[in-house]
């Protein structure tokens, strides 16, 4: 993909802030909402191509619940709020006190919940970052999904199939007591959504 | 013999397989694994195939196996060179999921749908006949084609696995 090969050191660092600020604010949210120090990792930009862009949880088959939220507005894009079962397990017991018995599967109510705390968290990320770079990014309602993760990843990976074969994403993984409870929000920008970001940020590209 | 040789067909990619081995694709959501089988040579082919049409392809180096329209051609071409012949190629597929309902969105997202109906539409065109089918849905699929007898075998979270 050639538009991705001249992608200079400080250009993916100024991605890697993209990352950090939206990321930032979401794991504040989530810091406030269970009431706990959230930690979160240094963001990762990489250039990954299809098949190892779901290795990244787990592996293409790897049980995942995700929260898709298609961005619109000047830089649009694809998010995911990503979240292994374990994960959303101990969310549900602490933020809403729901039991989640040892049962295959989650009830209406169950997802309904992870939904919206997926939703807070995205919405806090790219409100965020829509400050930082005034550019008008708007999640569109939530959808959830508990399924293998390349089937549910490859979804937002559409808008770059058109034009290569890997695709550009700004993951940040976050943690709360040390490996209790991991979440990954990958934003995918459509390839168009760079220059932009890029532009909004003053950084000129040649 | 219990150990089979293990093919694994990646996204937007394809493969043969003879002689016993398996044709593996994992993680199928909106893309669309289809199979083509020879019963009378023992000629396995799968394609993971990621988009409905070459036409909107902006790449500088294209990917035949990504797209409906160039995979099958070219999933033929290393069949009947592997010894497979057009008259009993016989066609199974499956994938093509909807793996989040969105509404306001319209093509982009309806892209499993018209994954499967261009991979209908190709194998029209090449008069092979699709003899099963596991499409649509919301859900992922895992699949493994045995080049022994052409059982296709998909597994998914919600419905354990099933052979068609």
């Amino acid at each position: 993909m050639s538009l991705f090969n001249r992608f200079e050191a400080f250009e993916l660092d100024v991605l890697k802030e993209v990352g950090n600020i939206g990321a930032g604010n979401a794991a504040t949210a989530l810091s406030r909402l269970l009431d706990k120090p959230v930690d979160m990792a240094v963001p990762k930009v990489s250039l990954l191509p299809f098949e190892e862009v779901a290795e990244r949880v787990g592996g293409s088959e790897q049980i995942v619940i995700a929260v898709f939220l298609r961005v619109e507005g000047e830089a649009p894009g694809n998010m995911f709020f990503i979240i292994e079962e374990a994960s959303a397990k101990r969310i549900l017991r602490q933020l809403v006190s729901i039991d989640i018995e040892e049962q295959e599967g989650y009830s209406e109510m169950e997802l309904s919940a992870l939904c919206e705390i997926g939703n807070i968290l995205a919405g806090s990320y790219l409100s965020s970052l829509a400050d930082f770079t005034h550019l008008t990014m708007a999640p569109s309602v939530p959808a959830i999904a508990v399924d293998m993760a390349g089937a549910i990843l490859s979804y937002g990976l559409m808008q770059y199939g058109e034009m290569g074969d890997s695709a550009l994403l700004i993951e940040t993984t976050f943690l709360e007591d040390r490996q209790s409870l991991e979440g990954h929000f990958f934003l995918i920008p459509d390839p168009e959504s760079f220059e932009k970001i890029f532009r909004a940020l003053g950084v000129v590209s040649e | 013999m219990i150990q089979h040789n293990l093919v694994k067909v990646g996204m937007a990619d394809l493969n043969i397989a003879t002689d016993g081995a398996i044709l593996k694709t994992t993680g199928l959501g909106s893309c669309v694994g289809l199979t083509l089988y020879d019963p009378i040579r023992k000629v396995a082919g799968m394609a993971h195939v990621m988009l409905p049409s070459s036409e909107i392809a902006r790449e500088t180096k294209m990917n035949v196996a990504k797209y409906a329209d160039t995979a099958i051609p070219e999933l033929l071409d290393r069949m009947l060179a592997a010894g497979a012949q057009m008259i009993s190629m016989k066609a199974k597929m499956a994938g093509g999921a909807q793996m989040f309902a969105m509404s306001g969105h319209t093509d982009s997202l309806r892209i499993g749908p018209r994954n499967v109906e261009s991979c209908t539409a190709m194998m029209l065109k090449f008069k092979i006949p699709i003899i099963s089918q596991d499409t649509g849905g919301s859900f992922g699929r895992t699949i493994e084609f045995d080049s022994i007898n052409g059982m296709l075998s998909i597994r998914s979270v919600q419905f354990g696995t099933k052979e068609i």
